[in-house]
């Protein structure tokens, strides 16, 4: 099989039918589980190794695609304008809320790092793993932490709550709109809020806007707590 | 008439200003944040009206999932970056999501639920 490698679209075309078929087995099972990113992913993956592609072939086709994941960011301020006043009357939920969920992601790292017996470089890349790539990757660097494990506990994180999201709001009766945008954007940033604009206007705007604001409160918590472990 | 070419060149002309502001400023701010604000800002200033963009930017918006695979895929080379603490680290991942999720939704649930049993009770 020569054809993939030498491909411009073979990575793009995978990505998107993947995608398709993962959206299809979701509609037809209802299943949490058959999320199409992760579809998508496995599927993807499974087919680059059956046929031997390696993955410098098929993101030469498939980069286009990320490539437009900045300028989607960009867009987000969308929804967020929409919702503008309801920002503003909520500002003290938005904050207290999102500020919660960036000390309980590093509290819950550090305790579990001691429970795992995970050394210093491990804690560090694990502590920025639920806010926005871009920034994730300079606090990772800045601590000393391995970026690719951190890139990889983001794609994780990312990933899984967007999967469990709706579960987890049924099982904890988490039923306010705001609530639910702000706790999908702190915990699994832009992957949860892509989940959160499916959920509804509210919760996309939400969820935007926790991602930026997670993103920048980590800047300012993750060098306070590095010594820690 | 050209509508999506507009609306494009709007949305990636602000992208290329906020790629613009992370190479001059020294904050680890991605581009696209700051072009988030940016957008935000001159819609708010009304400098930009919400049919200049809202086309595009939906299109975008409905398409984005798909645009989390090919980096997600990017694991089937560094795993083995994992392998020595593989299962600590999905551990500590699948909690620590969990405890975020459920500590923000709950936070802020409860202050709005708050507000809103105080307002009812005004007279």
């Amino acid at each position: 099989m020569n054809f993939p490698q030498k491909s411009l679209y073979f990575g793009a075309v995978l990505s998107l039918l993947t995608f398709w078929f993962g959206t299809w087995l979701k509609k037809k099972t209802g299943w949490a589980i058959l999320n199409p990113i992760l579809v998508s992913i496995l599927l993807c993956i499974a087919i680059l190794k059956l046929f031997r592609v390696d993955y410098a072939s098929y993101e030469a086709g498939a980069k286009y695609i990320g490539y437009l994941l900045t300028p989607t960011t960009v867009c987000l301020a969308i929804p967020l304008y929409k919702q503008l006043s309801l920002l503003r009357q909520n500002l003290a939920a938005v904050i207290i809320g999102i500020f919660s969920g960036v000390m309980a992601s590093a509290a819950s790292i550090f305790a579990m790092c001691l429970l795992f017996g995970l050394n210093h470089t491990y804690y560090v890349s694990l502590l920025p793993k639920s806010i926005t790539t871009a920034i994730a990757m300079g606090v990772s660097e800045e601590a000393g932490g391995i970026v690719t494990i951190t890139i990889a506990c983001i794609i994780i994180t990312g990933t899984l709550g967007n999967i469990i999201g709706e579960s987890i709001f049924k099982w904890t009766h988490l039923d306010n709109p705001i609530a639910r945008g702000l706790a999908l954007g702190t915990s699994a940033h832009a992957v949860g809020t892509a989940k959160a604009m499916e959920l509804g206007e509210i919760e996309g705007a939400m969820s935007s806007l926790a991602v930026a604001v997670a993103g920048l409160m980590t800047v300012i918590v993750v060098p306070l707590v590095t010594g820690l472990i | 008439m050209m509508k999506y070419l507009k609306q494009f060149s709007v949305i990636l002309g602000i992208t290329l200003a906020g790629e613009w502001l992370n190479y001059i400023l020294p904050f680890p701010v991605p581009a696209g944040v700051y072009g988030l604000f940016l957008l935000l800002m001159l819609l708010c200033g009304g400098i930009l009206k919400l049919e200049q963009v809202e086309g595009a930017g939906n299109l975008l918006l409905d398409i984005m999932s798909v645009m989390f695979v090919p980096s997600a895929v990017g694991l089937m080379d560094s795993y083995h970056q994992l392998q020595s603490a593989l299962v600590p680290i999905v551990c500590i991942c699948v909690v620590s999501t969990i405890i975020v999720m459920v500590a923000t939704g709950k936070a802020a649930q409860f202050i709005i639920g708050r507000k809103a049993k105080k307002e009812a009770a005004k007279p």
